[in-house]
């Protein structure tokens, strides 16, 4: 499977999946008018890779902002990973946030409590 | 006295102003007034983390008006309004206005009665269930943004509509950040 490599906007994220060693990365600020339109391309890709998935699939997720249409996409590229945890393979998601940042643990949590998958909340010092 | 856009926008702005836009939004126009906010807060010196907490209001409030302003037809074309205020340290408001259609109007009131309704881990939950379960379109997620401020500022929505002719109304609305 081809990877995915996006190099992040003002108003997208670096984004960079990779089937070879699981590692799934999606960094910066996902504010786009049209969130369905930057995310349709990652949710399709989840939808291959979920069908012959890395033995362990890696998920950084660091964000330092994301408006509320991105939120639903981001829930269902989680979905997808879900599935494939709930395949019995080895997914984990590390949600980043600042340390001062409650609001983005908050929403992890959020996610977090939605989903059957493990996460990871991870504090980065600023 | 019937409701006049100019005069409103006029009041709106002649005090702690530190942004104001009005005219035509385009996803240009967005960028542009995030930049500004940004640039200005930390010259201010505004603390990273209200800084954070006013970008994230301004991009709902912004993406909102592009995504269900409308225009009344003819005349002065679409228009909408923001505007960021300092009213003093470490305490800042975001005021907005759009034309809304008519049809739309009881179901937007609705919505802002119900989050200014709610307590803050009411708000948590409503906006994961609406999260988890209902449907977007290209338009955003069915108030996900309106709960969200409500949720940041912890503060109240207010809102006005004002009666323009027989089918639209200018939709004011502003939030205090702190």
């Amino acid at each position: 499977m081809d990877p995915i490599k996006i190099k992040g906007t003002r108003k997208t994220p670096d984004v960079s999946f990779d089937a070879g060693n699981g590692k799934i990365e999606i960094e910066g600020r996902s504010i786009p008018e049209n969130s369905i339109e930057f995310y349709k391309p990652l949710v399709d890709w989840l939808d291959e890779y979920a069908k012959d998935p890395n033995a362990n699939t890696s998920v950084d997720i660091k964000l330092e902002y994301f408006n509320t249409s991105s939120s639903k996409c981001i829930l269902d590229v989680f979905k997808k990973l879900e599935s494939i945890f709930k395949n019995d393979q080895s997914v984990i998601i590390n949600w980043y946030y600042e340390e001062d940042d409650e609001d983005m643990l908050e929403a992890g949590e959020d996610y977090q409590s939605i989903l059957k998958i493990p996460f990871k909340m991870i504090e980065m010092e600023e | 006295m019937s409701f006049e856009l100019s005069n409103w926008y006029e009041e709106v702005v002649k005090a702690d102003t530190i942004i104001s836009y009005k005219g035509i939004l385009s996803k240009d126009d967005i960028s542009d007034l995030l930049n500004q906010i940004e640039i200005k807060l930390e010259l201010n010196n505004v603390n990273p983390k209200l800084v954070r907490k006013i970008y994230n209001v301004a991009v709902e409030i912004l993406q909102n008006i592009y995504h269900h302003g409308e225009s009344p037809g003819g005349g002065d074309g679409d228009f909408a309004a923001f505007i960021l205020k300092e009213y003093e340290e470490n305490s800042f408001g975001i005021i907005s206005g759009n034309y809304a259609n008519k049809t739309k109007i009881r179901l937007l009131k609705d919505r802002l009665e119900q989050i200014n309704y709610l307590e803050s881990a009411e708000l948590r939950i409503l906006y994961k269930i609406i999260l988890n379960n209902q449907q977007f379109s290209e338009k955003g997620g069915g108030g996900l943004g309106m709960i969200d401020i409500a949720k940041k500022t912890g503060n109240k929505l207010i809102y006005n509509f004002y009666n323009l002719d027989s089918n639209h109304f200018f939709y004011t609305f502003s939030v205090a950040i702190s």
